[in-house]
């Protein structure tokens, strides 16, 4: 999901604190010590880092390349392995028969079956190439502001993580109250009166 | 603030309401509408729009959809006491126009078309079209803070209780 697709989907943050240093550089640091790795054979299920915009398959931000005017552009990478239930129940029932004709056996206790199924899903899970997912995100820092090209629940809990334990900064999601308390210019008094709304009974 | 969860779910409603007050403001004030936004042409429904009721305990849901649709059956919906739950909206400035849809609950903002830009052909023409794409985000980012805005301090006044409800009551009814 990016910002040069044709339809957009957009999940608006504010950022709250500030960073300690320059900006550009800071940020440069933090996305490099969190790009994502190129691992192909880890057995972890979903890897998560930062990538570059303009070349999300190779992370690249030298030369401060993800900034674009007044805004940064980078994008948030998810590689995830998916396995297919066939495929594990597959390589499960012919470890399965092995561990019988090895044990002599005509049954496996639960723990047995439980250790098979984890070996396998481990041993498959090495060999299946991750499916990556890129989901770019424009920063205005000077605004506090940042818009993430995606309403998936997952990857918007895999950005507000990523974002800060890269930056230390956190990320509140921009929904009716928050809009209303952090953005839309309300006074204390209002702000008051907000926190105490109940839903209008405007059925006629 | 509140606990950003406890908050989302106590105060959904406010989305759903905004909505139904756009469509509101969009079918009888679209001056008003110009007033928040200078640059506006015109905003109207687009291609969608989903209404709730969940009064008397149960939930009921009316779909709109279509280039062409009659909104009746959503003005007989908000007269038994629905609300606009998602928008489909056209919004149009001199020369461009956005479509875009719009969900209550989190104000997120999905299926947007933004106005035409120029070709990325050659690396370096893909700056500038990053920042024109990222000048007309804010275009429509910033008409959905300020309808928002102008909503939440009409919500929270008296004259959205002594004016507003039954404002959208008469017009809905009519």
């Amino acid at each position: 999901m990016g910002l040069l697709s044709s339809r957009i989907s957009v999940t608006r943050y504010k950022v709250e604190g500030r960073l300690d240093g320059p900006v550009h550089e800071t940020v440069y640091q933090s996305l490099k010590q969190r790009s994502i790795p190129n691992i192909e054979d880890d057995g972890s299920e979903a890897i998560v880092g930062w990538t570059s915009f303009e070349t999300p398959y190779v992370p690249d931000f030298e030369g401060y390349s993800f900034v674009f005017g007044a805004h940064m552009v980078f994008a948030l990478r998810v590689d995830k392995k998916s396995i297919p239930p066939k495929l594990i129940r597959k390589h499960y029932t012919i470890e399965a028969a092995k561990r019988l004709a090895v044990t002599d056996r005509s049954y496996l206790s639960a723990n047995e079956k439980k250790v098979i199924k984890e070996n396998v899903v481990l041993t498959l899970s090495r060999r299946i190439p991750a499916t990556p997912n890129v989901f770019d995100l424009v920063w205005d820092y000077q605004e506090a502001s940042v818009w993430f090209f995606s309403n998936l629940k997952s990857a918007n809990e895999a950005l507000e993580t990523l974002f800060i334990k890269s930056f230390g900064l956190h990320l509140i999601r921009l929904f009716p109250y928050t809009t209303a308390d952090l953005i839309a210019g309300l006074s204390d008094g209002e702000r008051d009166l907000l926190e105490k709304l109940e839903q209008s009974q405007s059925e006629g | 603030m509140l606990d950003v969860a406890i908050a989302y779910r106590r105060y959904q409603f406010l989305g759903n309401e905004f909505l139904t007050w756009l469509w509101f403001m969009i079918e009888t004030d679209q001056n008003r509408l110009r007033q928040y936004d200078p640059d506006l042409i015109s905003l109207n429904i687009g291609s969608r729009l989903v209404l709730e009721n969940t009064r008397n305990n149960a939930k009921e849901t009316v779909t709109i959809k279509g280039d062409e649709a009659n909104l009746e059956e959503g003005l007989v919906a908000l007269k038994k006491g629905a609300v606009v739950t998602e928008m489909h909206l056209s919004y149009k400035t001199v020369g461009q126009d956005w479509l875009f849809s719009l969900k209550g609950e989190s104000l997120n903002i999905s299926n947007l078309k933004l106005p035409e830009t120029g070709p990325v052909e050659t690396p370096e023409d893909l700056e500038g079209v990053v920042i024109e794409k990222v000048y007309l985000l804010e275009k429509v980012i910033g008409l959905v803070n300020n309808l928002f805005s102008q909503f939440i301090k009409l919500r929270v006044s008296d004259t959205w209780r002594n004016q507003t409800i039954s404002r959208i009551r008469n017009w809905s009814a009519s």
